[in-house]
């Protein structure tokens, strides 16, 4: 298919550097979690060079995770608010999964489903954050109670379970809508995209809204 | 402490495969017994303790009670609780010797995720294996007794072994051979049983009715017990536990949880793959690049394309 237009710049080099630090946390955090969390999958300890080292590190990935997280979340929200057009897109999602979007309302930077896996990621990481100090026995074993650490562990590998099943969504989106990977890798979209999944935000890009 | 050739294994940590039978019979349960009540508090068994595992525990501080050190430790595998219990005119000094309790059904093992960190032998006795431990701490969580230590040296969880490498060649555990009251019995399970019972028995005819043997059924029963004078209020005896049993929290955590995670994360990953296969991907169309060109206006392509 050729281009008619050029490129559409969708993410900045700081905003994919930030996206990617995140994205390898995760799955180290995702890889090093499960192998702690299903006897079936602790050979994954392996890949970190055995159960100690990888009970030990995997804490240290998730304070990386959190803070890079955290840039993500700054530069993102604004655009995340819930807005009318989102719940008409979510009432239509059997057509927006059947690849019939035409019909929909045009949307801004972001779609409703891509506004979900925001505040889902968001909200499971900040518990999983909270979760995860308490577990961190090393450094703060002294300062909760056994039964609030045994809470926490259930509250962590759910929310874990949640992100990795959020994380799945957002690779399989990635991978389902053609031409959206190039966003995060060269940091820009063609303008087909760009007019066919988010007319409102290429409105704004071209300066014609 | 390592596995112990000589017993085999009831149960193994995070281990789906049962442990390999040898053919030969199943080890007679044992247990140790406690008898509360002809305890004098003089800490020969701790010592006996330190001596035998060859522990060193550092000298700490004293809360004002008699409780040395205040709690256990890693080096510390058993401790006497000092409990004065006020009733009416009367004092009783209860003196418990804490340690791990052996349950039968051992939550420690249970939360447990390094396969072999923990085992428990045909005999009833449950062994942390150093060598497998991560120091994870989840043994801490499942146990229903305050009881696994971890090491902020070496990152491994300790416990009282039974002196399972004592038991294994045929000898009582170090704490019962050197208690001066013989306080502590050694033996098979049965015989303890049937040992408490005669104990008891005297108690009540001294006026204590309440006196009863702690085995307690929540976890199955424990492979030491021991005999109270108040059996019928166990916590006055600094906080044991009166109906212990594992968490339910960790029963979710260990049981549920596990098989339905991976099934969700599966059928999360089939739901992708057979959408892909069904409904194919969602392609740009050469009519949307036109359509986007037509909006952009003088951003026409071939102007500056890179």
């Amino acid at each position: 298919m050729t281009e008619h237009t050029k490129p559409v710049s969708r993410y900045t080099t700081a905003a994919r550097i930030n996206h990617w630090i995140t994205a390898v946390s995760l799955i180290l955090l995702a890889l090093s979690g499960m192998a702690l969390f299903h006897p079936s999958l602790y050979f994954l300890t392996y890949l970190f060079g055995g159960g100690q080292i990888t009970r030990a590190i995997h804490p240290w990935i998730g304070v990386v995770l959190a803070i890079s997280f955290l840039g993500l979340f700054i530069r993102f929200f604004a655009l995340n608010f819930w807005n009318r057009d989102d719940t008409v897109w979510m009432r239509n999602l059997g057509a927006v999964i059947n690849n019939k979007e035409e019909g929909l309302p045009e949307l801004g930077k972001y779609n409703a489903g891509q506004k979900l896996v925001f505040w889902g990621q968001s909200i499971l990481i900040f518990l999983l954050l909270g979760s995860g100090f308490v577990l961190w026995d090393t450094y703060f074993a002294s300062y909760t109670t056994i039964d609030q650490k045994r809470l926490s562990a259930v509250v962590h590998a759910l929310c874990a379970i949640g992100a990795i099943l959020i994380w799945i969504v957002h690779v399989y989106a990635a991978i389902w809508v053609k031409g959206t990977l190039r966003a995060m890798t060269r940091g820009s979209v063609t303008g087909g995209w760009a007019w066919k999944h988010h007319r409102k935000w290429f409105r704004q890009e071209v300066g014609k809204p | 402490m390592s596995v112990l050739q000589a017993l085999d294994l009831r149960r193994r940590s995070a281990s789906s495969v049962p442990p390999p039978a040898s053919g030969k019979p199943a080890a007679v349960a044992v247990a140790k017994l406690i008898d509360v009540s002809k305890c004098i508090g003089c800490k020969a068994c701790q010592a006996a303790c330190l001596e035998w595992n060859q522990l060193d525990q550092p000298i700490g501080y004293t809360d004002g009670s008699y409780d040395n050190p205040t709690d256990l430790t890693t080096a510390s595998w058993t401790v006497m609780r000092f409990t004065e219990y006020e009733h009416g005119d009367d004092l009783e000094w209860l003196i418990r010797k804490d340690g791990c309790m052996h349950c039968d059904d051992p939550g420690c093992l249970k939360a447990c995720p390094a396969p072999g960190a923990i085992v428990q032998y045909t005999n009833g006795i449950v062994d942390f294996i150093s060598d497998n431990c991560i120091g994870c701490g989840y043994c801490v969580k499942g146990c229903p007794f305050n009881i696994p230590r971890i090491s902020q040296t070496t990152s491994k969880a300790y416990k009282c072994t039974l002196c399972s490498d004592r038991v294994v060649v045929g000898q009582a555990p170090a704490c019962a051979k050197a208690c001066p009251t013989q306080a502590i019995y050694f033996g098979t399970k049965d015989d303890m049983i049937a040992h408490a019972g005669k104990r008891i028995v005297d108690l009540k005819s001294r006026g204590y009715q309440n006196a009863g043997l702690y085995n307690p059924q929540g976890v199955s029963g424990t492979h030491v017990m021991y005999v109270l004078q108040h059996a019928d209020k166990p916590s006055l005896y600094a906080g044991l536990p009166d109906n212990p049993h594992i968490s339910p929290l960790v029963g979710i955590w260990k049981g549920v949880m596990k098989p339905l995670s991976l099934a969700a994360i599966a059928f999360a990953g089939a739901f992708g793959l057979m959408h892909y296969v069904t409904k194919g991907p969602n392609k740009v169309t050469e009519h949307d690049e036109e359509k986007a060109a037509e909006l952009a206006g003088g951003d026409r392509a071939g102007s500056d394309r890179a």
